[in-house]
């Protein structure tokens, strides 16, 4: 019972100091505040876990998960590599080349950009997730059929935002490149493709989340017994939640990485860009 | 309507593709069977064979258009082979999931936009959440409720399906609640209007557009959480059930037709949000 009083007053303590630091305007309070509030979030559930003595097979405490990942990190490198590297990166890249490549020869046609605009963005919210079977079905058990999903997954959006991106310049930036004498390739280098960088980036932070969604997925349904889905969904059935955890934390670091190192490319490209610049 | 003749002859070019990707890819098999035999096949019997098998590797889509039409009206609705059974199924959780995200998408957003304190705390933990792949999660809620002594399969769906559909809600809303400009909220403030005042008089009705904006993408995402969260249940009901079980027991056709059927489900809810959409527009006065 104390520690749950203790977890209380934690929060109590937490929530006073943020509401504190959030009235004035120090420029460290954006940073310490998001974090003070996780960290209270993780102390909590330590508490609460330890004072109702809860089940580990249930929930276990945060310092027992952070124990099992620091034993078992050979484990979570192996799924990391075939989950994340293998499946979803390579899928990923090839899916994303393929919806730019494909928005640039569409791009060419009125005719095709104005049949394949409505029909991608009705694919593009479909659960697609679905295919995960006939793609394991062809591409076999292992980190292929998981790329391939991949690939189906994050081509829509990218196709749908290129093309939209490539339409971004006005008639005005264009008759200036035709006054240059640019022909269609250098203009689409200089100008067209540098203007559609935000559309792209844009599909590029969606694609990150859906690239990790689609491999540990296409592995509920067939792997080799390595993988992040194939670990989590096992280790379920042998109730070694620790092991569950450990794995999500790998999932939440790898996708916030993932997506925070497109954002960070995303300032470098697109630094010129009005939502980029005025944010130091 | 000036984009019907594109849109069909995409659609028209994509069914064409098809049908010459399941002629190509399950004539292998056709070419095994008939070597096994002993016979030549000419390039006719080839066609019509690769059309009709048991197990394509790529079902034509009439094989998919009879199995789903066999999924939904020729089976009794109560029926565990029933499409329209299973469908309600992940029906349910997605509309739950949906109301659910929707309730914690607004219910945050008012809290944020009223709150510098949660504003700072919770949006970037908001952001953070939509990184982590929910997939991972998944089976763990499912334990989760079931240790809580839970023992609806609906609840664990529609928890995953809710944490996939807040955070569109969240993020338009917020924008939306902040949407009144500073000549708006002044003029309120020389009415001497309260807090809760500007809250239903102005900001309320001023994020409305943004809320009904963000449900196209927050049913969307309802539904691919309800399919994902009834892979790790066991497989017992709903469409992602229903792949998973024409995954284990290699039935193609099954998953064919599921996931046709998931694809109408998602077309049906994503024009149904949005009539809802544009008659909220018209009755608010958003030139469209």
């Amino acid at each position: 019972m104390m520690m749950v009083v203790l977890a209380l007053a934690v929060w109590v303590g937490a929530w006073w100091l943020n509401v504190r630091l959030a009235r004035n305007d120090a420029p460290a309070a954006r940073w310490v505040v998001p974090c003070l509030f996780g960290a209270t979030i993780v102390i909590m559930w330590e508490l609460v876990v330890r004072g109702l003595e809860v089940s580990p097979v249930i929930l276990p405490p945060p310092t027992a998960i952070a124990a099992r990942f620091a034993v078992s990190l050979d484990t979570l490198w192996i799924d990391f590599v075939q989950t994340v590297v293998k499946g979803a990166l390579t899928g990923y890249v090839m899916g994303c080349v393929a919806g730019v490549l494909v928005a640039i020869a569409i791009d060419r046609s009125p005719f095709l950009t104005r049949g394949l605009l409505p029909v991608g963005n009705f694919v593009a919210a479909l659960p697609i997730i679905g295919i995960a079977p006939i793609m394991v079905m062809w591409f076999g058990f292992d980190w292929q059929s998981k790329a391939a999903v991949v690939v189906v997954m994050v081509f829509f959006p990218m196709l749908v935002n290129t093309v939209a991106g490539l339409r971004a310049t006005d008639a005005m930036q264009r008759d200036l490149m035709r006054t240059y004498a640019a022909g269609y390739w250098k203009t689409l280098l200089k100008l067209r493709l540098p203007a559609a960088m935000p559309f792209v980036f844009n599909g590029l932070k969606i694609c990150t989340t859906l690239a990790l969604i689609g491999a540990i997925v296409a592995e509920f349904f067939g792997s080799p017994i390595k993988g992040m889905g194939f670990r989590i969904s096992t280790s379920v059935g042998q109730l070694a939640l620790d092991l569950v955890w450990a794995e999500i934390v790998v999932a939440a670091i790898v996708g916030s990485g993932f997506y925070g190192g497109v954002a960070l490319l995303e300032k470098a490209v697109t630094f010129w860009h009005p939502s980029q610049r005025g944010r130091a | 309507m000036r984009n019907a003749l594109p849109v069909l002859t995409v659609v028209a070019a994509v069914f064409v593709i098809w049908y010459l990707a399941a002629a190509w890819m399950n004539a292998t098999w056709t070419l095994d069977q008939a070597e096994r035999l002993g016979r030549e096949l000419s390039f006719g019997e080839i066609l019509a064979d690769t059309m009709n098998q048991d197990r394509p590797v790529v079902a034509a889509p009439h094989q998919v258009a009879q199995a789903l039409w066999d999924g939904v009206f020729g089976q009794k609705v109560t029926s565990k082979r029933s499409l329209v059974y299973h469908g309600m199924v992940t029906l349910e959780a997605t509309l739950w999931g949906f109301g659910l995200g929707i309730f914690a998408g607004v219910g945050l957003a008012i809290a944020i936009v009223h709150s510098r304190a949660m504003d700072m705390s919770v949006m970037p933990w908001a952001v953070i959440s939509q990184t982590i792949p929910i997939v991972a999660l998944a089976p763990m809620i499912v334990v989760l409720s079931g240790a809580v002594g839970i023992e609806d399969r609906l609840v664990p769906k529609a928890i995953i399906s809710a944490y996939l559909s807040f955070f569109p809600v969240l993020v338009s809303m917020v924008s939306g609640l902040r949407s009144p400009g500073a000549m708006e909220l002044d003029l309120l403030k020389t009415y001497g209007a309260s807090r809760t005042h500007v809250f239903w008089k102005l900001r309320l009705p001023a994020s409305l557009p943004y809320f009904f904006a963000s449900l196209k993408v927050a049913i969307a995402a309802s539904l691919i959480g309800a399919i994902v969260g009834e892979l790790p249940t066991g497989a017992v009901e709903g469409l992602g059930a229903r792949m998973l079980i024409g995954s284990q027991f290699g039935q193609p056709l099954i998953m064919w037709a599921a996931l046709m059927a998931a694809a109408l489900l998602a077309g049906g809810l994503i024009l149904a949000v949005g009539a809802i959409q544009r008659a909220a527009d018209r009755r608010m006065g958003v030139a469209r």
